[in-house]
């Protein structure tokens, strides 16, 4: 039971050094000026990391289905909560006085 | 088969089962913790698409080489944090309490590099509240973005905080030999509450530091 869900130690690390890799890419690429884009590398990148963590060190790899859906609800919420919140902001348009 | 039945809760019936129930709980519970900080997440984008050049501003006075070193150190408590759960499963008691000391050193480590930037902040009148001044010609709503900072980073300093208490209980437990292969769901839930803690810096160090360097 407990093998099956244990990363060997070679997947620790590796995973380690693929975080440090995308540290140092991200550091690197704020110095870069993509204009708008700039959110959405960020971004991007913290996605991958965390689930790299999420995978590997959280061990969701080798964890059942219900561990699954169960962390990406968690994840499927804070979409709602940040599309929604973020839609209004953005489609928000000056109206005239009323009549 | 009896000696396995007797590490079983009574209300479980394997401890196959009572391991899934074990770590579905504590998934359940970082869920709401996602929301938790989702809520400040929420706010600090709606002020960064409403005041985009003083979130900039705000980005430039974060000191990044301190922010990239607590990352790192960060990430390798992490590392740490699983390397003694492997120790566990395999039943390496010394190996497992010493991965756990070094998790919570890097932890402690990760919380006097930010103590040391609050303080700087504060020598510099950046700090809300405590004789706050912003430099000349920086828009208005930098004091917004630096409000943000400190109330997320301390939010997550204090979850930093309680982390580093529960694994200095594991080590202290796990050198007693609470701990045994079959047996450790403790190490096992409170390193999915770490790494929790990990990935919630994970956004918070591009979001806060890395708005505009170009």
């Amino acid at each position: 039971m407990s093998q099956e869900t244990t990363s060997s130690v070679r997947t620790l690390i590796l995973s380690f050094l693929a975080l440090m890799v995308l540290l140092a890419l991200t550091v690197w690429g704020s110095f870069i000026d993509v204009g708008a884009w700039r959110a959405t590398v960020a971004v991007v990148v913290a996605i991958a990391k965390a689930l790299i963590v999420m995978i590997f060190f959280m061990h969701l790899k080798g964890s059942n289905r219900l561990i699954w859906t169960v962390a990406g609800a968690g994840f499927v919420w804070l979409s709602f909560l940040l599309i929604l919140t973020i839609g209004d902001f953005v489609t928000r348009v000056p109206i005239g006085p009323g009549p | 088969m009896a000696e396995s039945q007797s590490l079983v809760a009574h209300h479980f019936s394997t401890l196959e089962q009572e391991h899934d129930a074990e770590t579905m709980g504590m998934w359940v519970f970082l869920a709401t913790e996602v929301l938790f900080f989702g809520g400040l997440f929420s706010v600090y984008t709606v002020y960064r698409v409403i005041f985009p050049g003083a979130w900039d501003a705000g980005s430039r006075i974060l000191d990044l080489n301190l922010g990239t070193l607590n990352t790192a150190v960060l990430l390798g408590s992490s590392l740490t944090m699983a390397l003694a759960l492997h120790a566990a499963k395999l039943g390496n008691r010394r190996t497992m309490v010493f991965f756990l000391l070094v998790t919570a050193s890097l932890g402690t480590l990760f919380l006097g590099v930010k103590g040391f930037e609050y303080y700087h902040k504060y020598t510099e009148h950046l700090l809300p509240g405590l004789g706050f001044q912003l430099p000349n010609g920086m828009p208005v709503q930098v004091g917004l973005f630096l409000r943000m900072y400190f109330v997320m980073t301390a939010l997550h300093a204090f979850h930093l905080f309680v982390g580093i208490g529960l694994v200095l209980v594991l080590a202290v437990f796990g050198w007693r030999g609470k701990f045994t292969p079959l047996k450790h769901s403790p190490v096992e839930l409170i390193g999915l509450y770490w790494h929790f803690v990990d990935i919630v810096w994970i956004f918070l160090f591009p979001l806060l530091y890395l708005i505009d360097r170009s």
